[in-house]
């Protein structure tokens, strides 16, 4: 008795449900959260981009007192221990924006703390956002000092 | 509105770009943000950032990118205002609102709150 086998129409109806039924692959589940999360607390910051403009601040004003807005968005919700949660959820949707800056900064700050205000809450505020300014600040001095060495006319 | 829409795009689309790096690659997501600031450090000292904060607002600005971008643009400001000099001092001018804000907020949270758990 030969084993019994479904035929070619049968295996493609076959995949097709178990593909409507198999969770999405995670990374394209991770892809869609992090632009999803990530380009909302944009459009946030885009809403108060547009009142800072609107009240007439020049263009770079308004981009450094977007960012603060959004950096106080995140270190609140920081503090009421839900901005963790969206990390958690939207990976580097959560971690990218200014929001997600500002909570690496606050959460060691929250944690430590019981290690006092100048090892704990000094010290691990920069856990991650040491790095970021150190490097940030590296690159940027590099390539200023490309312009300035070289006498490039710098971009306006 | 439509600034709106495009804030979304670029913005959403960098955070997905950086999702696929901190998925792809042994990068976790500390190194994935010190890669994207640097990457946005890069992208001003080319000229190319600027053309894209003033397409997206704060999809441009608002994540880390924007950073690196404010860091090079704010030594481009001071350098052509008092030479080398800038170079030391436009940086941390530039993005000196964001950074002392973010520290007072993180030590008022760890005055006020608890950590869960």
């Amino acid at each position: 008795m030969g084993r019994l086998r479904a035929n070619p129409d049968q295996q493609r109806a076959f995949r097709r449900l178990v593909g409507r039924h198999a969770p999405p692959a995670p990374l394209l589940r991770n892809l869609a959260l992090a632009f999803v999360v990530g380009g909302s607390i944009c459009a946030v910051g885009q809403i108060f981009m547009n009142g800072f403009l609107g009240r007439g601040l020049p263009p770079e004003r308004a981009g450094a007192m977007t960012a603060v807005v959004v950096v106080l968005i995140g270190a609140t919700l920081t503090a009421f221990g839900l901005y963790d949660e969206i990390v958690r959820l939207a990976g580097m949707g959560g971690a990218l924006p200014i929001s997600g800056f500002s909570n690496a900064v606050a959460a060691p700050a929250m944690e430590y703390r019981r290690e006092g205000w100048v090892f704990g809450v000094g010290a691990k505020m920069f856990t991650v956002a040491g790095p970021v300014i150190a490097f940030g600040l590296l690159a940027s001095l590099a390539i200023g000092a490309v312009y300035v060495v070289l006498g490039l006319p710098l971009p306006k | 509105m439509v600034e709106f829409v495009w804030a979304f795009l670029i913005g959403g689309g960098m955070c997905a770009l950086a999702q696929l790096v901190a998925d792809l690659t042994p990068l976790t997501p500390a190194h994935t943000m010190v890669l994207f600031v640097i990457l946005g450090a890069v992208a001003a000292g080319l000229g190319l950032y600027d053309p894209l904060v003033r397409w997206a607002g704060a999809g441009a600005s608002v994540p880390l990118p924007g950073f690196g971008n404010v860091l090079v643009r704010g030594i481009f400001t001071e350098v052509a205002q008092r030479g080398p000099f800038g170079l030391m001092t436009g940086g941390l001018t530039a993005s000196a609102a964001g950074l002392t804000m973010a520290i007072l907020f993180a030590a008022l949270a760890a005055l006020v709150a608890r950590p869960k758990g």
